[in-house]
């Protein structure tokens, strides 16, 4: 039985303990390129943490029910992607034709992410882990979560950045990336928590 | 004979993915711990590469042009699944130190990049060159960053100490943040070049932003067009 000592352990290792941008270099992409403003970066984080929950959800149930009962679990990364792929297109078809609010404030972020490696390595950490199908849904958010609190920090350090005299070669990339690698080690903090 | 030279050439020079098209940030970043690490690393991607620009080549005519981008993803995955239990059953430590990395090589950009901007356009041969190219200039860069980060975080490359044995070694390199401060570095040089080479009137168009400036209108081969199934919009 999944404890919810268990659960929570996943939900801050994964959120802060392990980032997945600043300690795994997952979904670096939208990490360095959606960050210019805070909201733009929070609609990213909140199309991720859609997608991600619902993705681990579906291909951890794949996993335990149709490959592991057919033996084909090296199939897994084929799988995955493409069913990452089409889930991503149905949830953005649906939201367009039921939830078009939603939409309007996410639609725009979830074709950036169908390839994202975020996403695909999520859903691959899990099967390595062997976590069922609960731990999976909570891996998926928490990862989708610390995702989301990067991004948004980020984004507010690079909002207050645009008025700083940065020298002309470390301008754009450069001093995002130092401002990234600055987080990385205030995020290395976070290990003594568990 | 001139034209598969001019493709390794390219790959490995003129259009090299990590240094110029500054193309598959997350394994760069990831897997440079070390420079053996680095090297696995670009090799493998180089067979998947390789393999799959010489099969989407072959099928160029057959797949669909609306269905490419999952054609080709399908079998970008085939090799990678090929490699990943070629890699567990021969180079087991490999294998364990890329860990998640492997299967991650599907989404890798330079990949799907090769196969839209390239494969899917040319001929069998100089498309497998082209692959054996960009693979070469990836391992390249790779073990180059590989080098440095273990050169300054732990004294040692390719696992042999090379730094005197009072040289205190600066461990915040091997670890995450050594890697975004390595690619700072090298980002920034590169804004050098490409800033001195416009002051001086050169096309630099070629250097790449990693899409840094904003991904969804990003125009670099591979990546913005990876919107595929938004063909409507």
């Amino acid at each position: 039985m999944e404890t919810v000592k268990d659960l929570l352990i996943i939900l801050i290792s994964s959120s802060l303990v392990s980032n997945v941008v600043l300690s795994q270099f997952l979904g670096l992409c939208p990490f360095l390129g959606v960050s210019k403003k805070t909201e733009t970066a929070a609609g990213m984080g909140a199309a991720i943490i859609f997608v991600i929950t619902i993705s681990s959800l579906v291909a951890a149930a794949i996993y335990q029910f149709m490959l592991v009962p057919l033996h084909i679990e090296y199939l897994q990364t084929i799988v995955f992607i493409l069913v990452i792929a089409a889930l991503v297109q149905f949830v953005e078809m649906f939201l367009k034709k039921f939830i078009p609010s939603l939409y309007q404030s996410l639609g725009i972020y979830l074709p950036l992410i169908t390839t994202n490696c975020a996403v695909l390595g999520v859903a691959l950490t899990n099967v390595t882990k062997q976590y069922g199908i609960l731990k999976s849904v909570v891996n998926g958010f928490a990862t989708a979560v610390g995702f989301t609190i990067s991004i948004v920090i980020l984004a507010g350090l690079r909002e207050k950045m645009a008025y700083n005299d940065v020298p002309e070669s470390f301008q754009g990339m450069p001093i995002v990336l130092i401002t990234a690698g600055l987080m990385a080690i205030a995020f290395c903090g976070f290990s003594g928590l568990l | 004979m001139s034209e598969i030279k001019s493709r390794l050439v390219n790959g490995l020079f003129k259009e090299n993915p990590t240094f110029v098209l500054m193309l598959g940030m997350c394994p760069t970043l990831a897997v440079t711990t070390s420079a053996i690490n680095g090297l696995g690393m670009g090799l493998t991607t180089m067979v998947v590469l390789a393999l799959s620009n010489m099969i989407i080549s072959l099928l160029r005519n057959i797949i669909p042009d609306k269905v490419r981008i999952p054609a080709f993803i399908v079998i970008i995955a085939s090799f990678v699944t090929m490699m990943e239990l070629l890699l567990e059953g021969f180079l087991p430590s490999l294998y364990d130190a890329l860990g998640i990395y492997i299967p991650l090589i599907v989404v890798n950009c330079i990949i799907l990049g090769r196969a839209e901007a390239y494969a899917s356009k040319n001929p069998v041969l100089p498309s497998l060159f082209d692959g054996i190219g960009m693979g070469l200039g990836f391992s390249f860069a790779l073990t180059c960053i590989g080098a440095v980060r273990e050169l300054i975080g732990s004294g040692k490359v390719f696992g042999f100490s090379v730094m005197p044995s009072s040289y205190m070694p600066c461990a915040i390199f091997v670890m995450a943040p050594g890697a975004f401060f390595v690619l700072a570095a090298l980002t920034a040089v590169q804004n050098k070049i490409k800033i001195a080479g416009e002051k001086k009137g050169k096309d630099m168009s070629k250097i790449g932003s990693g899409c840094s400036e904003d991904c969804m209108n990003c125009g670099e081969e591979g990546c913005g067009r990876r919107k595929f199934y938004d063909t409507d919009a």
